[in-house]
């Protein structure tokens, strides 16, 4: 029995649209709730100092106080982690950066709670601080944790990179550096925690990966997991961000509403979010590339340090899609990468939208472009001379099996932005010019999905109701990407249904199975595969029980047109209706639970090698910039942007990723900084954390390659992450083609573009 | 601290309170009223996501004190949802593709109201500028300047 997909590559309106255009979708923010207090929490008043003593006595005295919590009450386990186990939800014997808390209160208005955070009094032995993750990995660094400062050190190893250096013609070395940035969701932080009269802890609120947070929560609160319930609000952006720091406000709340059996808002604040949850990676990249006269490179070797915070959160996993793809989407026979995660006093780091990879392609990209330059070589006819093709070998040692899309998304969008002939014409025009006009490039691959960093599987559930109306439940998150309109989508196609008679659920951890997180741009090859397996099963169930009415097998039967129909003979057909009515009546279960595991990968972590990831994905980014030499300014012109994502489920959905994705990267390459002086955060709101305004961000001209692949719903792969981790690279490159000035720090700001360093700030040396 | 008395019309409705002189008005909207849609991101008048029409204008709910609307005029998102019918621009921030976590949305569509209205064919430059002060972090803003671009368009 087949089905009728042509909704699919179609782009039906958002299934979530109306109730955010009108006001009414219920963001975490927007719940109330009966006999509802409101949390505060005292944060740490120095970067690392050892906790002597807390006294609450004069808080809890105050009116309207219900309740102040320590990590004394904490009735489970002291603190969570996604492998190493070190995030203390209320530090109990040390504070390791300015965001932990050592103390949390709940009171009856948020401004009692905030007189209440003010009574408390704590005394602290302070500790010498680590800022520097190059620093912390000296021996004689201050510990932050017991174990030591190294969080992590993943390696990739292939060929020998001596031999490689000795067939080059050049050598050439450089070092980068990427800074610490903030996702900016919108929305900030927030969570509220309740009782179920049956005694289950329920926590609502802004979450990205529910099962991560009931893990955490259960954990700490020493409850079962059946006894804890996540449930997702309506989510005002996450890009990575909204989990551990989530997981560390349901504990926080959590415990309080245990304390109380009240409901429990904790909210952050613009400034809270700023201190308390985590970053994207500051990277230190130093490279060094084997290349001949003709252009080949014959080796590479990389070393990376990565800051990961006072916290390991992700680090492990970042650093290992770093040191995965470190290369580029290159070449290279000999290749020796080492990457380094260390532990400071800083904001902890973790995910956030790129994982790893917004770094060091920066650094890779942007040594292309100089390698290129030594070698009197135009940047696109270099890279289309390196970059891997079909049945090449990656890095890691990995054969690629797949179609190789890097040289067409070069060839492609260097096309569409005139590039051979701007590339020549600018730096003549730029002579009589006083805004000087440069185009940059950048291309990347990426792994799709988890990749050999963890099991990878989820599952769905599609019930058909006896109106033939559907619901849809999976365990995965909408955060705006339009999770919920591509899975309904494909539930549509399979059941050949207008997209109107699919209700997505909301997503809470009560209603289905574990099915990881909604993270690594996984869903729509992962989830999209559940979803599809789930309609297949139910649809096949509605063919069975119609086959004997419309008198043939139940093979040749199809649905489409809301019909359950004779493949080619449309008129034996019985609308889906009363199909699912007829099957109900046989007794047949319409509820269909599918559950999809990705294909076979392996990761030799000894070796550094492995088919790290089961497909990749393809792009390449062009950014046209105008440069002010006085000021420094940078205006962003025209960006053009190719992606691979197999195949466009919902082109429209596509292309709003491919412009988010963008501006993310325009901010990272021209903007964003959280500043931190010895541990302390100096950009405390989005009037000092500067995100790109439509002013900020030029004509962006989405660019969707479609090379189906084998494992992905109808070919389909992934577009989120992808999208966000070129821009950067092509508009340092853009700069210096315009400038003659080579940055290999990001961000671009005005002071780096016309002093060509940063604006010295005091710094306290740790020796 | 003493309660003051305010006289404002919200979204064509007449209201006299008892308020908090210190009451924002953003908190008299979400807290008393309960009309969520106008929604908090900074609190200091950076992201936009509070945007609401005062008086024909569009001004961050978190900047101004609800005492200082008294007798004047306050339209938010919820206002600007007809009866059955969405608002032309709300309709087409659905068709463009405009919406993806949509906690800006509100905000963004307000600023794109009081832009219309007061200019009903601007330039791609004068949506750009209009909007300038509504951060959205998903969209890239492409999608929502076609989308208040083509309700121009129509006028
Ligand atoms: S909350 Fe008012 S501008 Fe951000
Ligand atoms: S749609 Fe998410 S912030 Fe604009």
């Amino acid at each position: 029995m087949n089905s009728n997909p042509s909704i699919i590559g179609t782009s039906p309106k958002r299934v979530d649209a109306r109730e955010k255009v009108t006001g009414s979708a219920r963001y975490g923010q927007d719940l109330r709730m009966d006999g509802m207090l409101f949390a505060r929490v005292k944060h740490a008043e120095y970067p690392h100092a050892r906790i002597r003593s807390i006294k609450t006595a004069r808080a809890k005295r105050l009116k309207g106080v219900a309740a102040v919590v320590t990590a004394a009450d904490i009735p489970g386990n002291p603190a969570f982690g996604a492998i190493i186990i070190d995030n203390q939800p209320i530090a109990g014997d040390k504070v390791r950066y300015l965001g932990d808390a050592v103390a949390v209160v709940a009171a009856e208005t948020e401004a009692i709670a905030e007189r209440a955070v003010d009574l408390i009094e704590v005394k602290y032995e302070e500790l010498p601080g680590v800022f520097d993750p190059r620093e912390a990995l000296k021996p004689d660094a201050p510990r932050i944790h017991e174990k030591g400062n190294l969080i992590v050190h993943h390696k990739t190893r292939k060929g020998d990179v001596g031999v490689g250096f000795g067939e080059a013609d050049r050598i050439i070395e450089r070092s980068y550096s990427t800074q610490r940035v903030e996702h900016a969701y919108i929305e900030t932080e927030v969570v509220v925690a309740y009782l179920d009269p049956d005694g289950t802890l329920v926590i609502k609120g802004s979450h990205q990966n529910l099962f991560n947070i009931r893990s955490a929560v259960a954990g700490v609160l020493g409850l079962p997991l059946s006894k804890v319930r996540i449930i997702q609000a309506s989510l005002g952006g996450s890009f990575g961000g909204k989990d551990d720091c989530m997981a560390v406000l349901g504990c926080r709340a959590g415990l309080l509403s245990l304390k109380t059996a009240r409901p429990i808002m904790l909210s952050n604040s613009r400034e809270d979010s700023l201190v308390e949850s985590y970053k994207r990676h500051p990277y230190f990249l130093d490279y060094k590339v084997g290349v001949k006269d003709d252009g080949t490179i014959t080796a590479m070797e990389i070393n990376i340090v990565a800051d990961g915070g006072a916290y390991a959160s992700m680090t492990q996993f970042v650093t290992w899609r770093s040191v995965v793809h470190a290369t580029g989407p290159y070449r290279v026979p000999h290749v020796k990468t080492d990457i380094y995660g260390a532990y400071t006093n800083n904001t902890y780091t973790g995910a956030f939208r790129g994982f790893g990879s917004p770094q060091i392609t920066f650094a890779y990209e942007s040594l292309m472009d100089e390698i290129a330059g030594e070698l009197g070589m135009d940047p696109l006819q270099f890279r289309l001379k390196n970059v891997l093709r079909d049945n090449d070998v990656t890095a890691t040692g990995q054969k690629l099996d797949h179609t190789v899309s890097v040289g067409e998304a070069l060839e492609v969008t260097t096309r569409a932005a005139g590039w051979d002939e701007k590339r020549k014409k600018f730096p003549e025009e730029n002579a009589g010019r006083i805004m000087k006009r440069g185009i940059g490039l950048a291309c990347s691959y990426r792994g799709v999905a988890l990749g050999a960093e963890g099991v990878d599987a989820t599952g769905a559930i599609v019930r058909i109701h006896s109106d033939g109306s559907v619901d849809l439940t999976t365990g995965l998150s909408e955060m705006g990407q339009g999770l919920k309109t591509i899975f309904s989508q494909i539930v549509a196609a399979e059941l050949g249904l207008p997209i109107e008679k699919i209700q997505y659920r909301e997503t809470d951890t009560s209603t289905i199975t574990d099915g990881g997180p909604t993270v690594a741009s996984r869903s729509t090859i992962i989830g999209g595969s559940a979803v599809r397996k789930a309609a297949i099963a139910a649809r096949e169930k509605l063919g069975a029980a119609a086959a004997e009415k419309l008198g043939a097998p139940p093979a040749k039967i199809i649905a489409s047109d809301e019909k359950i129909m004779v493949k080619g003979d449309p008129v034996r057909a019985v609308s889906f209706r009363e199909a699912a009515t007829m099957a109900l009546d046989a007794g047949m279960n319409l509820s269909s639970f599918a559950w999809h595991v990705s294909p076979p990968i392996w990761w030799n972590e000894e070796e550094g090698r492995g088919d790290a990831y089961f497909t990749y994905v393809y792009g390449c980014q062009i950014a046209e910039v105008e440069v002010d030499p006085e000021t420094g300014r940078v205006n962003v012109l025209e960006v053009w942007a190719a992606h691979d994502v197999g195949k466009a489920i919902n082109p429209e959905t596509v292309r709003g990723q491919i412009c988010g994705g963008v501006a993310t990267a325009i901010g990272y390459g021209l903007l964003e900084e959280v500043e931190m002086v010895d541990g302390v955060t100096k950009t405390m709101n989005l009037d000092e954390y500067l995100i790109p305004t439509a002013m900020d961000v030029g004509k962006i001209h989405a660019i969707i390659l479609e090379n189906e692949d084998k494992y992905g719903p109808y070919g389909a792969k992934c577009v989120a992450e992808p999208t966000a981790e070129l821009c950067a690279a092509a508009i340092a490159n853009a700069v210096c083609h315009a400038t003659g000035k080579r940055i290999r720090d990001l961000p671009l700001n005005l002071e780096r573009i016309v002093l060509g360093h940063k604006l010295v700030k005091k710094k306290r040396r740790v020796r | 601290m003493k309660k003051i008395t305010l006289k404002i019309t919200i979204n064509g409705r007449k209201h006299t309170l008892r308020i908090d002189p210190n009451l924002r008005l953003l908190d008299l909207l979400r807290d008393e009223l309960r009309l969520t849609g106008t929604k908090e991101g900074c609190g200091i008048g950076e992201c936009g996501a509070c945007t609401v029409i005062l008086d024909g204008r569009a001004v961050n709910a978190c900047l101004i004190l609800a005492g200082q609307c008294n007798g004047r005029e306050v339209v938010t998102i919820e206002g600007l949802t007809g009866k059955d019918d969405l608002h032309p621009l709300q309709q087409a921030f659905i068709d463009h593709g405009a919406v993806q976590c949509g906690f800006c949305t509100p905000g963004m569509i307000m600023s794109a109201a009081a832009l219309l209205d007061q200019n009903p064919t601007p330039t791609e430059e004068d949506i750009r500028e209009a909007i300038s002060g509504n951060l959205c972090r998903c969209t890239g803003y492409t999608q929502i300047v076609e989308a208040i671009q083509a309700v121009a368009d129509d006028n």
